[in-house]
């Protein structure tokens, strides 16, 4: 493994479901201590890009390479041994609602048994209020929370275990534009903290250009720009023009019957 | 052609289920005995199962014990042959009606809970969770849930047995006017250790039948909150019609020669 191997590489990958294509060769890489947000209407493949990289779901063609290992085909047990330099904030928080928040946040520590139940709530404690929640909130149920509280919640789970790659689904979906902003702002400041790689998919451009060192566009399953994020208003790219001013008319077209 | 058609996609579907529930069961077996083990979440499911089903499970086998003296009764009253009443009672109770009353009240408790509680775990993404905090979902929720219908339908059965031969007793004495000590010798005299056996297996295997359809349609329900409803009456349904139909089996297996 070379110095300079990114940290995730992707080449050719390629995802369909039945007849309908999803994802038509997608090349990517991701170097160390980057953040990357990847941008693209819905229903473009982000989440599936998302999936195949977590391992969710298996790719039908090309090749994922974490820390230049490749992880396609990988067996459960090793599977889950890659897992572990992963953090990933889902879309709707995904809390597991049978346990109180501290135990969320501290699952991985405890499923793993990498710590007593005593030492995990500490960290957990520690993780909340890195996400600026009060000890107060860890023995509450997740149904308890509000919206924003959930998703903080989900991002202290996601760095409890100090991951070396942490993923984001839309992290700013259904909250209002001021909880998303504070999100923005944990999520910047944490990947920076725990000077963790960042993977994020988006269709929140605010969101995108606070988290992001490089942005890339997807469409029709394929990246068709990448670049730093400071030049994304001079792209130059038809798709991603019409992407970030929101427009409803351009090269892409919504499968949107009138 | 036409008719042929759809035959042939329900057979293949029907023989693709049976593939996948298979390789499901077998898989989720598998982490049964294959460390880590979780046993906060096996404790929890066995209380879920075995101590919490115990009021429902214990009233259906009091009345049941109850009804069938009550309708042995007057069956045999025209025979004469009152005194078969104690045997038709346990017999009864012990190789088929404890387990199989008791698998399907279990099913319409628990199995209906499970496959909610996981397809909601679905559709939320939380089993996804699991996997990107490197539990296996099948390990941290099948396997348990899987050991503890195994464990603890036997003994909530075996209790059952105890409380419907009791509901028989009370009905046949002091509603029927039986003398105690003849009807608890009748009782004991004509039961044989095979049959408490043969119905404690039938339990542990239709607690396996309940458990694994719960988590089976649970665990594959899609599309929001109607999956996870039609994933709950599959659950149930075919818990249910599984645990009649292996109960022949079983029976075949234990008692013809």
């Amino acid at each position: 493994m070379s110095a300079a191997a990114p940290k995730i590489r992707l080449k050719g990958v390629r995802k369909s479901f039945d007849r309908k294509i999803v994802l038509d060769g997608v090349d990517l890489e991701v170097g160390v201590g980057e953040s990357v947000v990847i941008i693209g209407g819905s229903g473009v493949g982000k989440s599936v890009l998302l999936k195949c990289i977590l391992g969710l779901l298996p790719p039908d063609a090309g090749s994922i390479q974490i820390d230049g290992q490749e992880v396609i085909g990988l067996r459960s047990r090793d599977r889950e041994q890659v897992n572990r330099k992963f953090g990933m904030l889902f879309q709707g928080a995904a809390l597991f609602d049978s346990l109180p928040v501290w135990e969320n946040v501290a699952f991985g520590l405890l499923a793993q048994k990498r710590a007593t139940r005593a030492a995990a709530k500490e960290i957990a404690i520690a993780k909340l209020s890195q996400v600026g929640l009060g000890p107060e909130v860890a023995d509450l149920s997740p149904a308890e929370l509000s919206g924003g509280m959930k998703k903080r919640v989900g991002l202290a789970r996601a760095i409890a275990s100090e991951p070396e790659i942490i993923f984001f689904d839309e992290p700013t979906t259904g909250l209002d534009p001021i909880m998303s902003d504070v999100i923005n702002d944990l999520i910047a400041k944490i990947t920076r903290d725990v000077g963790a790689t960042g993977l994020s998919i988006t269709h929140d451009m605010a969101s995108a250009r606070k988290i992001s060192d490089r942005i890339a566009m997807i469409h029709a399953g394929k990246i068709v720009w990448s670049g730093p994020t400071s030049t994304i208003d001079k792209s130059g790219n038809d798709y991603v023009d019409q992407f970030i001013h929101g427009r409803a008319e351009g090269p892409i077209k919504m499968a949107v019957r009138l | 052609m036409m008719i042929l058609q759809p035959i042939g996609r329900t057979f293949l579907q029907f023989v693709g289920t049976l593939g996948r529930l298979a390789l499901f069961s077998g898989a989720a077996l598998s982490h049964i005995v294959r460390p880590p083990f979780y046993a906060r979440v096996i404790l929890r499911q066995m209380i879920e199962i075995g101590y919490l089903s115990m009021p429902i499970v214990g009233l259906t086998a009091l009345f049941t014990g109850m009804v069938l003296a009550l309708q042995s009764y007057t069956g045999f009253a025209r025979f004469s042959a009152e005194g078969a009443i104690a045997n038709v009672v346990v017999l009864s109770m012990t190789r088929e009606l404890g387990p199989v009353l008791g698998g399907l009240m279990v099913a319409g408790r628990i199995g209906a809970a499970m496959a909610a509680e996981i397809g909601t775990m679905r559709v939320t993404e939380q089993i996804d969770a699991l996997e990107t905090l490197s539990t296996n979902p099948l390990k941290y929720l099948v396997a348990p849930r899987l050991l503890a219908g195994l464990t603890m339908l036997p003994l909530l059965v075996f209790v059952a047995d105890i409380i419907g031969v009791f509901g028989g007793y009370l009905v046949s004495i002091y509603k029927l006017g039986f003398n105690p000590a003849n009807y608890l010798q009748n009782t004991w005299d004509f039961l044989q250790l095979q049959d408490v056996i043969s119905g404690l297996v039938k339990a542990s295997v239709f607690g396996f039948i309940v458990t694994l359809m719960g988590c089976y349609h649970g665990y594959h329900s899609a599309g929001g909150a109607q999956g996870v409803g039609s994933a709950t009456t599959n659950a149930v349904v075919s818990a249910s019609i599984l645990i009649l139909c292996f109960d022949y089996i079983l029976t075949e297996m234990f008692f013809a020669r």
